[in-house]
């Protein structure tokens, strides 16, 4: 029963697992950089990170480089305490069969 | 969701971690030491050419031509060594493996633009066209710093660009050559690892 709780329904999308995955291990990410590795669409990809920011697991820092602007993201301390729960939780429905 | 999903799940994750990580502990320090390696080596081959050649600093003569190639050799010999030494004392701290699939995948892509520039060199040389060497050496380590710099920290890109704008005007004025050589390797070296160095070292 506690196995299935520490199961993430924000993390249960391919596409925020994804960002997810990508964030614990770089420092930060841009829009483009996720966009490219997860091949998703600008619209599709927004969502799911503004799901991921709602729910404080990342962090968005919105910045210009020169004129263009530039959308960054990295894990907040919760995000990533909550993709290790989950990925816990994961390995343990596996080998439970 | 079925079990199968959760293994894909997982392999995904594997897969993007992979292939997003950066191997981020270069080090400042060993650039600004590599920088005066650079330094010490030109001051050196100054001295010979001035004393014991005819004193143009891009035909070099007999002895003097092998010694200072000699110093190149062992300016790029102690960069190496210091740069591996001083990367690892890093990766260390920092929890990161020295030789893993990031690490690898930023020498390969440093290596081939490196060893191309470094056969093309030589080919160079032994057809005698000794003034072009240096803006060749300065083009081909900023494309391979270029290259690299999509597997580390980003910044490295713009020690790259300068490094081709300088091995640019190197090759169209060859007389400059040496001490465009000296800017690139020597001066840059040691201003761009300072600031790697306050950037990214002194974080706790």
């Amino acid at each position: 029963m506690s196995i299935i709780n520490n199961i993430n329904k924000a993390f249960d999308h391919r596409i925020r697992l994804g960002i997810m995955s990508i964030l614990m291990v770089n420092e930060y990410a841009d829009f483009n950089m996720l966009k490219e590795l997860l091949g998703a669409t600008d619209g599709n990809l927004a969502s799911h990170t503004k799901a991921l920011e709602k729910a404080e697991y990342i962090s968005v820092e919105k910045q210009f480089i020169g004129r263009k602007p530039n959308t960054r993201y990295s894990t907040t301390k919760l995000g990533r305490t909550a993709f290790k729960k989950h990925i816990e939780a994961l390995e343990k429905l596996i080998n439970k069969q | 969701m079925s079990n199968e999903d959760y293994l894909k799940d997982i392999s995904e994750i594997k897969n993007l971690m992979n292939k997003s990580s950066r191997f981020i502990s270069l080090s400042g320090l060993s650039g600004v030491l590599a920088g005066i390696y650079a330094l010490i080596g030109a001051a050196f081959t100054y001295w010979l050419v001035i004393n014991y050649s005819d004193g143009i600093l891009y035909i070099f003569h007999g002895w003097v031509f092998w010694s200072s190639m000699s110093i190149l050799l062992i300016v790029a010999l102690l960069s190496v060594i210091t740069g591996i030494i001083l990367t690892t004392r890093k990766a260390k701290k920092n929890n990161e493996k020295i030789w893993d699939n990031s690490s690898r995948r930023l020498l390969f892509n440093f290596l081939i633009p490196l060893v191309v520039g470094g056969v093309y060199c030589i080919i160079i040389l032994s057809q005698g066209r000794y003034g072009q060497t240096g803006g060749l050496m300065l083009i081909f380590y900023g494309l391979a710093l270029v290259s690299a710099s999509k597997y580390s920290i980003g910044d490295i890109k713009y020690l790259g660009y300068i490094e081709i704008v300088l091995g640019l005007i190197a090759s169209y004025y060859p007389g400059f050559g040496f001490w465009l050589w000296i800017l690139g390797f020597g001066i840059m070296h040691i201003v761009y690892g300072t600031w790697m160095h306050f950037k990214y070292d002194r974080k706790p």
